[in-house]
């Protein structure tokens, strides 16, 4: 590859007292930082079950709700989550190069672009607070035949794009700590772990809406 | 670790594969296909996913540890999901016992 | 000794206890070592208030019209589940015995994550204070299972506050898991190869992988319960389309494998003593060590069995019945492999070994009959009677509390630097396997002939089978007593114990001096044999 470059070894200022060496570090860093991600899979893992065993009970009932869903919405905010997967992979790749500036300028994208999707979330929130989508002593619902099976799908969607987003806003927090580490050119020695770990956990929440999208809103067209 | 950084284009090339899956996912919705709106659905789904997991996590580079434990995690949501669907997918069954 | 008392004061060496003093050096240690200690004493408390409440109700239990109110006793036994299920059990050998040894055993200076391990124990603590204020506030009735829709629609007690403790104490007992896998993977010392790895390292490998994989489940399944009680959604009533099963699912897809996070590291401490104390290798160790992974990996495909009679699919009680007796199979192999070590061994009768006979015994009892319950006829009969009660004692009680009694005798001089009194010590461990016995054979007689169980009152032919168990209890308590005495007082005031007092083999009774310093080791230890190499003195010697 003829434009590509080798991630140079980092200097050792890094290394805490009770590893060998940096390589041994970074293994065991990224080691966590997947069986964390196992433990995020499982987690979400308990809810994507109850949503399928609502699913296969009432199939109608979650036919009718999913028009209740807002697609455009849904999709421009996949759309935003990839394009933000995307600057958080250029600013690891300038970590790699030690670019600060880029490093910087990529990572602020990233918090924006997540910032937006959590505003078009609270748009989405806010019109099933109007509809009284919001599953609780105050939902209604269109098709009375459906009324509580609705009220269950509503809860897992709330449950699930709930702590979806809860993710997303730790995400921002962590970014927002790297951004200030990076100003502070904690990363200008090679050293860029994590980066690399918040990049990892970042897709990670975006692999989850990336299922929760077609399962929450496409499913049910299918009248 | 001597591994290469990855060019631009390969990132940009993934990023508008999941754009065009995305497009394709919502299209495809939209028609009247039954059941395979749910197939087709979930496959462009697992697509997308081991892209980002392939190239964006860097899994595709990453040591045989790392993939064992991310094979070991779906395995582990797979054992949830079809011992769960094993009680309700079989809960309408009766005996049948003529052959008794 | 005494003569050179003060002399031997002065030039004790540097160790992690002596290394820094002051309540900020404890509040604030990344050192395992310390944080294993933090987490001795808070479990202790727990055990203790947990232990409190089994003494109201066997008190309760001593008249068949008992003393409390039914309220007041479902109060009880859902305290007393909880606290010790969640509080006790799940962190007491991994999080103490556990943080302790691994990097030792390994040859480490300290976990992966040393921070981290320092935020599970404070996290512990949280998810402790949000539990204990719910048991203050009034307590919690819906028994340890939280069963819905009593727990989520109709039960007036602090049913959210207890959960959030659960789920809080949830990623604590994650973090430890997640610090173990990543320090056994990549932490090992020159020449530790996994084949060298002692059984004790292997246990907690397999109950990590459970604590990773099946954790998260239960902390999901405590937030959907949680919100439910707010809500009214109907997720898990079925008045409102919901299916209670589903929680009941969810809720044993952890609480099942986590009845393994609390006998794998009991079988690792086993392992451990039974070679020391019959001075042979472990036979089969390759067994014994993958027998750990595959009752990792099965206890996750047998939780069906505590649904026989929920209106579970009949079907899939058949599969789940059929795991349940395969999980018997390496189960037995540890046993059999304990027992063909001890064969020929040079046997002595320390308490760590007296410990280590109550767990083989009880262990087994409390296992076979485990394949009563898992055998669908038979469950249907006992199902919530005093015989699951019994059966589920003898593998967390006569199984795990023995292991850790007798891993905590075991490492006592290594944790403290001073010998523990032998005489009371194997008093003890006898009062706990009689008290233990008298205390839960007699629940098994119970419950087959049909007394269930969280009732307060019952029955007049019931109470000399009663009397008997609340009997036993009394000197169970005691028998837990008498350790906590004479061990503080070892603390304290015990001879000081040489650096290997049982000539035992590893990493940490070997290459470390006792009490270990901060980093554990002064040089970075080499493994050149296999572990247990008892019958291996010689040749070293020739060697030399």
């Amino acid at each position: 590859m003829a434009d590509s470059e080798a991630i140079l070894a980092p200097q050792e200022p890094e290394l805490r007292h009770h590893f060998d060496d940096s390589a041994q570090q970074l293994e065991a860093s990224t080691l966590g930082m997947w069986v964390f991600l196992v433990t995020e899979v499982m987690f979400f893992g308990g809810m994507f079950g109850a949503y399928i065993v609502y699913r296969n009970m009432y199939p109608e009932a979650f036919a009718s709700t999913s028009h209740f869903m807002n697609v455009t919405i849904g999709a421009i905010n996949t759309g935003v989550l990839i394009f933000s997967s995307f600057t958080m992979v250029l600013a690891v790749r300038s970590a790699q190069l030690r670019q600060k500036k880029a490093l910087i300028a990529f990572l602020i994208l990233t918090l924006i672009l997540g910032c937006v999707f959590l505003s078009l979330k609270y748009v989405e929130y806010h019109e099933k607070w109007v509809d009284h989508h919001i599953p609780g002593p105050g939902f209604q619902y269109a098709d009375p035949r459906y009324f509580h099976q609705a009220q269950i799908l509503f809860y897992l969607y709330f449950a699930m794009t709930g702590m979806h987003a809860i993710h997303m806003i730790v995400g921002a927090g962590l970014l927002i700590t790297l951004i200030v580490m990076a100003a502070r050119n904690r990363f200008s020695s090679g050293w860029y772990t994590p980066v690399e770990m918040i990049g990892l956990y970042w897709h990670f929440v975006d692999i989850v809406w990336i299922f929760l999208f077609p399962l929450l809103y496409l499913i049910g067209h299918t009248q | 670790m001597s591994h290469q950084v990855v060019p631009v284009k390969v990132y940009a090339a993934i990023f508008g594969a999941l754009l065009a899956l995305t497009a394709t996912t919502v299209a495809v919705s939209k028609l009247e296909l039954g059941e395979y709106n749910f197939i087709v659905a979930m496959t462009i789904a697992v697509i997308k996913g081991t892209l980002v997991v392939m190239f964006f996590m860097d899994v595709r580079r990453a040591s045989s540890m790392t993939k064992l434990f991310i094979g070991a995690g779906f395995f582990w949501l797979a054992i949830l999901l079809v011992f769960l669907l094993s009680d309700y997918l079989s809960r309408g069954w009766l005996l049948n016992i003529h052959w008794l | 000794m005494n003569a050179t008392l003060p002399f031997a004061q002065t030039e004790t060496p540097i160790n992690y206890l002596n290394a820094d003093y002051g309540w900020k050096s404890w509040l604030f240690a990344t050192d395992h070592k310390r944080i294993a200690l933090l987490y001795l004493f808070s479990i202790t408390a727990f055990f203790f208030v947990g232990g409190a409440f089994a003494v109201a109700m066997r008190i309760n239990l001593l008249t068949p019209e008992g003393i409390f109110s039914h309220d007041t006793y479902n109060k009880l036994f859902t305290m007393h589940g909880i606290i010790m299920v969640f509080f006790f059990l799940v962190p007491s050998i991994p999080a103490t015995l556990g943080n302790f040894l691994v990097p030792m055993m390994i040859g480490a200076r300290d976990l992966a994550f040393p921070r981290i391990n320092l935020l599970s124990w404070y996290i512990y603590i949280v998810g402790g204070i949000f539990t204990l204020t719910a048991v203050f506030q009034g307590g919690v009735d819906t028994g340890w299972t939280f069963y819905a829709p009593f727990s989520s629609s109709y039960s007036n007690t602090h049913v959210i506050l207890a959960a959030l403790g659960i789920f809080v104490s949830g990623f604590s007992s994650i973090l430890t898991g997640l610090n173990f896998i990543v320090t056994i993977h990549k932490m090992r010392a020159p020449g530790m190869t996994w084949n060298r790895l002692p059984l004790f390292i292997w246990g907690h490998y397999a109950t990590s992988l459970i604590q990773v994989l099946g954790t998260p489940v239960i902390a999901i399944t405590m937030v959907l319960l949680g919100l439910e009680r707010v809500l009214h959604a109907g997720i898990f009533d079925p008045t409102l389309g919901g299916d209670p099963i589903l929680f009941q699912h969810l809720f044993w897809f952890y609480s099942h494998p986590a009845v393994y996070i609390m006998i794998l590291p009991g079988m690792a401490v086993i392992s451990e003593i039974v070679a020391c104390f019959s001075r042979k290798a472990i036979f089969g160790y390759g067994f014994v060590a993958y027998s750990s992974i595959a009752i990792a990996v099965f206890s996750f495909i047998v939780w069906g069995h505590h649904l026989f009679v929920s209106g579970q699919s009949m079907y899939a009680s058949m599969v789940f019945s059929f795991f349940s007796f395969l999980v018997a199979i390496p189960s037995a192999i540890k046993v059999f492999n304990w027992t063909a070590t001890m064969y020929k061994g040079s046997i002595s009768y320390e308490t760590p070994m007296l410990y280590a006979f109550g767990f083989m015994g009880l262990f087994t009892i409390g296992g076979l009959t485990g394949l009563f319950l898992a055998t669908m006829a038979i469950d249907v009969h006992v199902t919530d009677t005093y015989f699951v009660i019994a059966h589920f004692h003898y593998v967390m009680v006569g199984g795990m509390v023995m292991a850790y009694m007798g891993g905590i005798h075991f490492w006592f001089p290594k944790i403290s630097g001073r010998l523990y009194p032998e005489g009371w010590a194997k008093f003890a461990a006898l009062l706990v396997f009689a008290g233990f016995n008298l205390t839960f054979f007699p629940q098994f007689i119970l419950g087959y002939q049909g007394m269930p169980r969280r009732y307060a009152h019952y029955p007049p032919e019931f109470q000399v089978l009663n009397v008997m168990s609340t009997a036993g209890a009394s000197i169970l308590a005691l028998g837990y007593l008498i350790p906590m005495i004479y061990l503080a007082w070892a603390w304290r005031y015990g001879p000081k114990s040489p650096q290997n007092p049982w000539n035992a083999k590893g990493l940490e009774w070997e290459q470390s001096p006792t009490p270990p310093p901060t980093f554990n080791f002064e040089h970075q230890p080499v493994v050149t044999e296999p572990a247990y190499n008892y019958s291996g003195e010689e040749q070293e010697v020739k060697l030399g």
